[in-house]
């Protein structure tokens, strides 16, 4: 139980220090390209979502507020179907709810599922939560403030360690055979999606890998 | 102006879907095999994320770097390395690959 704890601790303090320097370079890039000093500020207390932070910063300089609006919504979608999957490790106060929602993000939805014992994917949902919340602010903040030193994500290759995080934790979930189908099947369905449609909807789209469900159910009918 | 309202309209978009699925969990009465299939949709949908987060960037390849590490990083997930050494190895190669020019 020690160990699992110094782990849980351990992956906290590694994808803090990677928010951080994410954040910052969110920062850097929301003010390089003109916006004013509290937006990225304003962006990552209340939207607190990343993609959705990188991509409206595009369109509020391109002069398109509401095309900001409906991408961010749009990418933010997946969220619905997270909360669904994760309700239970939230707690069951309507407080813990409230606030827990708000810290609900990709990385801390892939910590909470990769945990089984449900008193353990609470404390997990809400260490990550709460520090990535807090990284991701300060980064921003950084940023921000050295807007000129503050160096592309990609020259430290930070644009890697994101998707290698993310099939890290998802990794122990992808040794039961039918999810391991669905979500390789979603993910290919999301990446050649990906040049045809607008961003955000891929990623739904890789819902449709849950079809595999159907084919696999009816290969076991026939067997 | 407009873009405190872009910005407050993105913000309360994006919370209410958040908490729209935690709250639905329990008003819906879900059967067991939709029980069963949540954590798959899930895992469907990070999986996704992963995947094109990998290979695209504004809709186009992102280049082999990025690729590169992140299949490295998977390497090391499949033979258990630690998180942190995930994450880590994913960005070095990366990072060393572009410090050779590989976009």
């Amino acid at each position: 139980m020690r160990t699992a704890q110094r782990t849980l601790t351990r992956d906290a303090v590694t994808i803090g220090l990677a928010m951080v320097a994410i954040g910052a370079s969110f920062g850097a890039i929301a003010i390089a390209s003109g916006l004013p000093w509290w937006a990225p500020s304003l962006m990552s207390t209340i939207v607190f979502a990343g993609g959705a932070q990188f991509m409206a910063v595009g369109l509020l300089v391109a002069g398109n507020p509401v095309a900001a609006v409906l991408a961010g919504l749009l990418l933010n979608a997946r969220h619905l179907p997270f909360g669904l999957a994760v309700a239970g490790a939230l707690g069951p106060s309507l407080r813990a709810r409230l606030v827990g929602a708000h810290l609900m993000t990709d990385e801390v939805v892939a910590f909470t599922l990769a945990e089984d014992d449900p008193a353990r994917r609470r404390r997990t949902y809400w260490i990550i939560g709460i520090t990535l919340f807090t990284t991701w602010n300060v980064g921003t903040v950084l940023g921000a403030a050295f807007a000129s030193v503050a160096a592309d994500p990609a020259a430290f290759g930070l644009d890697a360690a994101f998707p290698a995080g993310l099939i890290a934790l998802l990794w122990p979930t992808l040794r039961d055979p039918a999810t391991r189908d669905v979500a390789v099947a979603g993910a290919a369905v999301a990446v050649l999606a990906t040049p045809l449609l607008p961003a955000g909807l891929p990623v739904l789209l890789s819902l449709l890998g849950l079809g595999v469900l159907l084919l696999r159910s009816r290969k076991g009918a026939a067997a | 102006m407009s873009l405190v309202v872009a910005i407050a309209a993105l913000a309360v978009g994006t919370y209410t879907m958040r908490l729209a699925g935690v709250l639905l969990r329990e008003r819906l009465d879900l059967s067991e095999r939709v029980t069963r299939i949540l954590p798959m949709a899930a895992a469907a949908l990070l999986a996704a994320l992963a995947a094109t987060a990998t290979f695209t960037e504004d809709q186009a390849f992102a280049g082999w770097a990025r690729p590169a590490g992140v299949a490295f990083g998977a390497l090391l997930a499949w033979r258990r390395a630690p998180f942190v050494a995930v994450v880590v190895g994913a960005a070095a190669v990366a990072a060393g690959l572009r410090l050779l020019g590989v976009p």
